[in-house]
């Protein structure tokens, strides 16, 4: 059977622009949430986010002319895209080429760059919509791009699941390795979405915190009491996935195994998931049968955990259903540190799980002053367990109803 | 070099990112400066917004190098 092991990891979020950068600051307790300050918020009842500042994108790996022709997104992605790829060493060649393949996906992707272009042809008319309008916001045009730059011509696609989309992007491109359909894929996630559009959206599906305005380093509470909704961060997650023989071949520094992967479907409600959490618990479910492993080989859950009021009970009672025995267990949210960054939180958390596993350190969730529940589970409050784990299962839920979970181990 | 022409030099510098020195007059945007045909397409939008005027399409699939649009906005633009 073909294993699938983790080769390099890229990401720029809200608390640096590197993998390095941003797994010191969280394991150092930092947050990158922060007041926008991008466009006026004063109308909006959330005025917080996890930003990231323009000065950290770096234009040598995508220059400025470029920039302009691609949503953020696109070029968030390309950067993260950027460091996982170098980390992993591999360089192509046109023969083996066929056997690499991309999947990075986005929850939303060019949101601001379609709502400017709505504007332009509202109030300047058709003759003033970029060419670049449509492919600088398409989503599967940020697997389009990296496929391109480092000619990778095997599988390419990208998943669109919300919040889910780069856990699931990860287990897909782990299936599609297993499966012998390609040897390597470049995967994870990319976002964008804080900009007019987004915000008052998720606000008015009243989704966002609304009540730590002026205090943003307080909003994202997941599982405290005076939790209210969550805060949106923004950035990309990639990881290079790559089939255990071949990695081995060149000797490339693994990172661990990719070893389970399930995904569910709620059939419930559009944006609530299921009350009773079976959902996340049957996407659980299936990646720890995939993998093999009995409940209490399983060290760390790296939450979903997004400072929802109805979320993050019903993954925490789906938690404590599934791992009821396990008298071990730690779980903690970096949405806490980073804010949710929608499509591409599955991947960022997956980068820093591997960190996990690498640095055996268990990054905390903040602000969790006041559990909002007892739970025999340590959800890891305020700093870093130093603890060496050797599994890790990563959750990711999204509006639709749509799960996915991801285990990971050394 | 007329206003014209350094008008048009600039927005191409601008949009295609290529050294002033390395645009001619008779520089192709496609075969030598690089451009793909999204480019182009913007580049026309870009010398309707500097000099006011709209370029027909049968116009600006005619215009492929620097002096084809310095020639059609001399006679042209208002």
């Amino acid at each position: 059977m073909r294993r699938v092991v983790v080769t390099g990891l890229g990401t720029i979020n809200p608390l640096g622009n590197t993998v390095e950068t941003s797994w010191n600051s969280l394991i150092n307790s930092n947050s990158g949430i922060s007041k926008i300050n991008k466009f006026e918020v004063e109308d909006y009842p959330c005025k917080i986010a996890g930003s990231i500042d323009d000065s950290k994108i770096n234009d040598d790996i995508v220059n400025l002319r470029e920039q302009k022709k691609i949503d953020r997104f696109i070029t968030l992605g390309l950067i993260a895209a950027d460091e996982a790829i170098k980390d992993s060493g591999f360089v192509y060649d046109n023969e083996s080429s066929f056997k690499y393949g991309v999947m990075v996906g986005s929850g939303i992707g060019g949101l601001d760059t379609i709502y400017r272009n709505s504007s332009i042809l509202d109030n300047k008319g058709i003759r003033k919509i970029s060419p670049f309008f449509i492919p600088s916001s398409l989503i599967n045009l940020l697997s389009g791009h990296i496929s391109i730059k480092y000619n990778l011509k095997g599988p390419n696609s990208s998943p669109v699941t919300a919040c889910a989309t780069g856990t699931h992007a990860i287990g897909d491109s782990f299936t599609i390795i297993k499966n012998n359909k390609a040897d390597l894929m470049v995967c994870g996630g990319a976002e964008a979405a804080i900009c007019p559009l987004g915000i008052s959206g998720f606000s008015a599906a009243r989704a966002l915190c609304d009540t730590f305005n002026e205090n943003p380093e307080s909003g994202s509470r997941p599982w405290d009491r005076d939790r209210s909704g969550f805060v949106m961060g923004e950035g990309a997650g990639v990881l290079v996935l790559e089939e255990f023989e071949h990695a081995k071949k060149r000797n490339a520094k693994i990172y661990g195994e990719v070893k389970g992967y399930g995904m569910s479907g709620d059939a419930f409600h559009i944006t609530k998931p299921s009350e009773d959490g079976n959902g996340g618990f049957r996407a659980m479910e299936m990646a720890l049968r995939e993998s093999n492993l009995n409940t209490d080989e399983i060290g760390y859950v790296n939450a979903h955990g997004t400072s929802t009021q109805v979320g993050d009970m019903i993954e925490l009672s789906a938690v404590e259903r599934l791992f009821g025995s396990n008298n071990n267990l730690l779980m903690s949210s970096n949405k806490s540190a980073i804010g949710h960054l929608l499509g591409a939180a599955g991947a960022v958390e997956a980068v820093f799980s591997f960190k996990s596993l690498e640095t055996k350190t268990l990054p905390p969730t903040l602000n969790l002053d006041n559990p909002s529940t007892n739970t025999s589970i340590n959800l890891i409050p305020h700093e870093a367990i130093s603890k060496g784990v050797s599994n890790i299962i990563s959750n990711s839920f999204g509006f639709g109803g749509t799960n996915a979970s991801i285990i990971i181990g050394d | 070099m007329s206003d014209i022409e350094e008008r048009v030099k600039k927005i191409v510098v601008e949009h295609l990112g290529v050294e002033e020195a390395k645009i001619q007059s008779d520089s192709k945007f496609i075969d030598d400066l690089g451009a793909d045909s999204l480019d182009t397409v913007e580049l026309v939008m870009a010398f309707e917004e500097e000099f006011g005027c709209e370029i027909p399409d049968d116009a600006a699939e005619k215009i492929v190098t620097l002096k084809d649009a310095v020639t059609y906005l001399t006679a042209n633009s208002n």
